[in-house]
């Protein structure tokens, strides 16, 4: 069972902020998605190893070279608030 | 009565160290890594996270970590991939930092720390693997504000887990100190825990002694020295003992240390538990690392510091204690065996660098690698002072000014006129006029005390600003008054 709870859990560790009538519908929906998932559970996939990546790719790599930076201006330029070349948050910690 | 001892607890300590990796350039994208430039100078789309960019593995972060998974005898896995750790915090612009969870680039290392004099313990190291740092947040209380400077994102971390196997305060010092030495050894990192290139969290727990299961841990941040790990860690353990005594529990959470008041705090703001929900990072693709490879770069590796140490001994004929002393700075090692080169006299090169040098060194508060005194400078000064042109006792304030001014001690010896005086008439002048000014112990000498004869080459000095051939002196007030 997809819980309230579970929905509220998962809803704080991504800073979402839900009402009780989203709570609720999440952990419908969510529920819902779950049980699809579990059909895949029948299926025997003791001979197939675990999928990290799609594609055939691997070892790409890059030298370790230095390209140019962007300014303090372009970094800057689609921040909220800044100060002193900072970006500027809401206070995080006491 | 029942038994009122005391329970006796043993502790158990493990520590995560992350290691900055000096490449120029960051783990994923091409910006430069240069420490203290102005906020925001140093990001690009891609460490800024910006939607659309994808990040790509800096060569050089993956061979340094190689070098240094061989140097702490690690096994290199042959298949590696990385992985996004989920959190929410300011510093960390993607809302992930990518990390590697199940195929780290190495498993199962260990390290040897001394036990005493002899004794070695060995301690095993779980797991190293690749990471990004994060950014620096400044908290402002005027503006109830957190500023972030993302400079530093991005920027190749080694993070390095031991066992929980120290089960001391100093054993843990010693794992560190023992650590750094072998990392420093590696030249991938200046280790600087006061830069920030070393830095170490320590997991302490305690627990009946005799009892299996591990105790519940908390996690000390906020370690920015050696001195730091051991007081903190200590602290940390009395704090613990008084909480099983009071009959209550320990609570699993992170404290900070703070150096000024010598404890630590816990970090209510971290109080929920973790979970990272880790994934795969997609926009990587997985590593395959060759046997080949890490042969190659194992050539790279020169030698570890213990075997640095007994090399030291046999080649150059000196003690194990000297040859302790130099290995602790990698370049003070190398700056001896350079002068050995041109200096024969091992010994007395030897303990020229280990005295003077490192007090010169440690009264500034500096390094050999941070002053501008070249091997040759030291030799020339060696070269000066065995033909007699200064002595001891010039050569020591030649050593400090060559330290000061990066001049070469010719230079400084004929600019300050240091050369001492040997020639044979201005001696005897001298000796004249002190048998004349010290009738008294001219007549001791005569009389047979010899020991006063010091008393005159000490005058003699005094006379010349300590400028006079002092054997020369001695030499002559010995001819006038004993062999008259």
């Amino acid at each position: 069972m997809f819980t309230e709870k579970d929905v509220k859990y998962i809803a704080s560790l991504s800073r979402i902020h839900l009402n009780e009538e989203q709570t609720a519908q999440f952990s419908k929906d969510l529920e819902k998605i779950l049980s699809y998932v579990k059909k895949l559970e029948q299926l025997d996939v003791s001979d197939v190893k675990p999928t990290s990546h799609v594609l055939p790719l691997k070892n790409v790599y890059r030298n370790d070279e230095i390209k140019p930076s962007l300014t303090q201006e372009q970094a800057l330029k689609f921040s909220v608030e800044q100060h002193n070349g900072s970006f500027k948050v809401p206070k995080v910690i006491e | 009565m029942t038994e009122t001892t005391q329970q006796q607890y043993e502790t158990v300590i493990g520590l995560e160290v992350h290691l900055q990796l000096s490449t120029k350039t960051k783990i994923f994208c091409g910006c430069a890594i240069v420490f203290g430039k102005a906020p925001n100078t140093q990001t690009c789309p891609v460490c800024l996270g910006l939607p659309g960019t994808l990040p790509v593995l800096n060569k050089q972060v993956l061979d340094y970590s190689i070098k240094v998974a061989i140097a702490l005898n690690f096994s290199v896995n042959s298949f590696i991939k990385f992985d996004r750790k989920n959190y929410y915090y300011p510093d960390l612009p993607k809302g992930y930092q990518i990390s590697q969870f199940d195929h780290p680039i190495a498993s199962d290392g260990h390290i040897m720390i001394p036990i005493g004099e002899n004794n070695f313990k060995r301690i095993n190291i779980t797991r190293a693997h690749m990471e990004e740092d994060a950014g620096k947040l400044i908290h402002d209380n005027a503006s109830n504000a957190s500023l972030v400077d993302y400079n530093r994102t991005g920027t190749p971390l080694l993070e390095i887990v031991s066992e929980p196997e120290l089960r001391s305060a100093q054993e843990a010092y010693d794992y560190l100190q023992t650590l750094k030495l072998t990392l420093q050894y590696c030249n991938v990192s200046d280790c600087d825990m006061e830069k920030g290139s070393l830095r170490c969290d320590a997991n302490v727990s305690i627990r009946p002694v005799g009892e299996t299961e591990l105790g519940t841990k908390t996690e000390l941040k906020n370690l920015n020295s050696f001195k730091a790990v051991k007081a903190s860690i200590e602290y940390e353990v009395k704090r613990q003992k008084s909480v099983l005594e009071a009959g209550e529990k320990i609570i699993q959470e992170t404290r900070l240390w703070d150096e000024n008041k010598l404890i630590s705090q816990s970090m209510r703001s971290k109080e929920e538990a973790h979970d990272y929900k880790y994934f795969p990072e997609p926009d990587l693709v997985p590593f395959t690392i060759e046997a080949s490879v890490i042969d190659e770069i194992a050539k790279t590796i020169v030698e570890g510091p213990q075997e640095k140490r007994e090399r030291l001994v046999k080649d150059y004929a000196i003690s194990d204690y000297d040859a302790r002393i130099l290995i602790q700075d990698p370049e003070l090692s190398r700056f001896f065996e350079e002068c050995t080169k041109t200096y024969k006299d091992t010994k007395k090169i030897c303990n020229w660098i280990n005295g003077q040098v490192l007090t010169e060194l440690n009264s500034r508060k500096t390094k050999i690698a941070n002053i501008s005194l070249k091997p040759e400078n030291l030799t020339q000064l060696m070269d000066q002072l065995d033909s007699g042109v200064i002595n001891n006792l010039a050569a020591k304030d030649v050593l400090g000014l060559m330290i000061d001014s990066g001049q070469s001690a010719d230079t400084i010896i004929k600019e300050k006129g240091l050369a001492q005086v040997s020639d044979d008439g201005t001696l005897d002048k001298i000796v004249d006029e002190l048998i004349q000014e010290h009738q008294t112990i001219v007549t001791q000498i005569k009389e047979g005390k010899e020991s006063a004869i010091g008393f005159l080459v000490g005058q003699a000095m005094r006379k010349t600003q300590g400028k006079a051939n002092p054997k020369k002196i001695g030499d002559i007030i010995k001819r006038r008054l004993l062999h008259a």
